[in-house]
């Protein structure tokens, strides 16, 4: 059997936040879970059990308080600031329940941002920009802020930019949270056919509908995983 | 670079108001330091100009009528102030004189045919033109022949040639003083008065002039000038007004003016007469415009701290604001000096801004002084004609250190207050920036 590659692992990973008056909330206990390249995975819970703090793990936003979290192949768990705004940069892609793009930049402007802050400005970054905009049916927009997009498109214009970058790992935290289910239908047809590009999604979500579109799903409870659909389904 | 100043730009253009807040704090300091140092300098130029004028290497005595109490002898006639003697004692007793010029001044009526004026009609050598540079306008001026005959002529300034002579040349007419007619051989071009320099020297106006060899007001008019006054008559005893000397060597005039102190002290037991040294006058007014650009640098320091103050307050109120882009950059891959560079070029294009429109309006001082001068002066010329002269003529002087240095600091505080606030974003928790509502 080939072997997997794998685009991230989680091991034994624990999270415990201090609060003010000395309380510690452990929104981790334990969580070790592994993604191989291509993987489609959608995280599902209840509210408060961690899967917000997952991500965000997994996404570099934050440190482990425990544990070792190896993405493309580095241990990158006790790394500094500037190093994981570095891995951000190269490694990964962010989409957002509320889209989160930047009000006084446009359409091109929020897609190319990634961009800038890898010190990229070539001519063929900016034609990648424009084709990447194609690809999520915003081309007649590029010059529009995003107060005048629809939710859906505002998410389109998310997806873009997370692409920019050609991140290993693509984090998705309720993409299609604020959207009817008709946009976020388009939504999910947008990133299964990243997938099928090969990229390798990690989202959270609520509904049930959405996660069935992943390959596999985990299931959180009390900051552990509490059921493991085997990888299997990785045809 | 660039990009990260057109990013600045572009947020400060959202915000249109509260940027130009933040701008005109930092304009108003700029503005003022640039207006302040050009006033300072122009104040202390017409002073050193003034004191120049009466010549660095000068030292002048004057008369000066004593407090009542300490006059000599009694009766009306009071006599005061420099003798003939004196000029005698300094010529033959002050080894360090390049010259020594006696001059004797009274008040005069003047009169050509029907026109009539009140002149200073000076006694004085034939060196009074080019001490006091004076030019001619036309004639010469008294000769040395003059003086040894006590010839009858006189040299005319500008004004008297003007209200006595209106339609003609007054060279060959002649001029009456008292019963004495006097043959106009000259007259000096018109010359700016001056304002008056502190010491005891007052303000001088030399265009309503007649001047005449020192001998024939001597022989003409003699030392004493009576004057009646409600019913008592009172006379004055002046021999003369002034002696003029011209030290040799600049550095000797401290010590010639003390040598001329020691002199004149000896033969006058009262103090009626004043030594002005106007090289000390410039060494005063140098120190006197050092601590005053000292007071300025401490205004404009602390107008550019509250610019700086406000411009930190806006900056600290967009951080807040903006924390959500904050998360989002920085979840996009931005590190924290990428902030902090952000938010500083920000500033930074806050406060050049400022203090670009800052220096304009610094190069506007000139035209706004002397519009608002004319502009009061049509209102309310009471009030213009009560200033003293060295502010109606006040003509300010932008010093190019002083532009520079407002930009420079303008960008500085920029810079300094900019550094908390940019700070301050660039810490911030890239997960709790992003739940920010
Ligand atoms: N910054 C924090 N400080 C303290 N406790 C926190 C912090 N962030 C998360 N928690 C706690 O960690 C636990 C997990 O939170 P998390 O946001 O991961 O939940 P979630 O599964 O995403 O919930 P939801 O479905 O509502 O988004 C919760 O009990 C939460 O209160
Ligand atoms: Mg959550």
């Amino acid at each position: 059997m080939a072997e997997i590659k794998m685009a991230a692992q989680v091991i034994d990973v624990h999270k415990d936040y201090v609060l003010k008056g000395g309380i510690t909330v452990r929104a981790l206990r334990g969580v070790s879970i592994d993604f191989p390249e291509g993987d489609f995975v959608a995280i599902m819970g209840t509210s408060g059990s961690g899967k917000s703090t997952l991500l965000n793990l997994l996404g570099c936003l934050d440190r482990c308080s425990s544990g070792k979290y190896i993405l493309a192949g580095q241990d990158v768990s006790q790394l500094s600031d500037d190093e994981l705004s570095e891995i951000r940069c190269r490694y990964l892609g962010f989409i957002f329940q509320s889209y989160n793009l930047i009000a006084q930049l446009t359409v091109v402007e929020n897609i190319e941002l990634p961009l800038y802050y890898q010190g990229n400005t070539s001519k063929e970054a900016k034609e990648h920009c424009l084709a990447l905009a194609e690809m999520v049916g915003l081309k007649e927009r590029l010059d529009h802020r995003p107060f005048q997009l629809s939710g859906g498109q505002q998410q389109r214009v998310a997806i873009a930019r997370a692409l920019v970058n050609n991140p290993r790992v693509i984090l998705a935290d309720e993409p299609t949270g604020n959207l009817d289910s008709a946009t976020g239908e388009e939504i999910m047809q947008l990133l299964e056919a990243l997938n099928a590009a090969g990229k390798t999604i990690i989202m959270v979500t609520h509904e049930p509908d959405i996660a069935a579109r992943a390959h596999r799903t985990l299931r959180m409870r009390d900051g552990k995983l509490e059921q493991h659909t085997p990888t299997g389904a990785l045809a | 670079m660039w990009q990260i100043l057109s990013v600045g730009l572009k947020s400060l253009l959202l915000h249109k108001l509260r940027s130009a807040l933040a701008i005109l704090g930092i304009l108003i300091g700029v503005t003022a330091v640039i207006w302040l140092v050009a006033m300072g300098e122009g104040v202390s130029y017409q002073a050193q100009q003034q004191i120049k004028d009466l010549g660095a290497n000068n030292i002048i005595i004057r008369s000066t009528k004593p407090p009542a109490e300490a006059l000599r002898g009694g009766g009306f006639i009071i006599a005061y102030g420099l003798l003939r003697a004196d000029f005698e004692r300094i010529v033959t007793n002050v080894p360090t004189l390049s010259q020594a010029v006696p001059m004797r001044e009274i008040t005069r009526e003047a009169r050509y045919l029907d026109n009539v004026t009140d002149v200073r009609l000076v006694g004085c050598t034939s060196k009074y033109l080019e001490m006091n540079n004076l030019r001619l306008a036309r004639g010469r001026f008294i000769s040395d022949k003059d003086l040894e005959s006590a010839e009858n002529v006189c040299i005319i300034g500008a004004d008297t040639a003007r209200i006595l002579f209106p339609y003609q040349d007054p060279i060959g007419q002649f001029l009456q003083v008292e019963d004495a007619f006097y043959v106009v051989v000259g007259q000096t071009e018109s010359k700016t008065p001056s304002a008056g320099i502190g010491g005891s020297m007052s303000a001088q106006d030399f265009n309503l002039d007649v001047y005449i060899p020192l001998a024939t007001l001597r022989a003409r008019i003699g030392d004493m000038v009576v004057t009646s006054r409600a019913g008592s008559r009172e006379g004055e005893q002046v021999e003369l007004s002034q002696i003029t000397v011209t030290v040799r060597d600049l550095e000797q005039v401290d010590e010639t003016a003390d040598i001329i102190r020691a002199l004149l002290g000896r033969f006058h037991p009262v103090q009626d007469y004043a030594i002005v040294v106007p090289k000390e006058l410039l060494q005063q007014a140098q120190v006197l415009q050092m601590m005053f650009n000292l007071l300025l640098v401490l205004i404009a320091g602390i107008a550019l701290l509250v610019g700086g103050i406000g411009i930190m307050n806006i900056m600290l109120a967009t951080v807040t604001e903006r924390t959500r882009e904050i998360g989002i950059r920085r979840a996009l891959g931005a590190k924290q000096r990428d902030i902090v560079s952000q938010f500083l070029s920000e500033t930074i294009v806050l406060s050049a801004t400022g203090g670009l429109l800052g220096v304009f309006i610094g190069f506007l001082c000139r035209p706004a002084i002397v519009g608002t001068r004319s502009l009061v002066g049509s209102l309310f010329p009471d009030v213009i004609s009560s200033l003293p002269p060295n502010i109606q003529q006040l003509e300010p002087r932008l010093a190019w250190w002083s532009i520079i240095a407002a930009f420079l600091i303008s960008v500085g505080v920029g810079v300094l207050f900019g550094l908390y606030p940019a700070q301050r974003a660039a810490r911030m928790d890239p997960i709790e920036a992003l739940r920010h509502e």
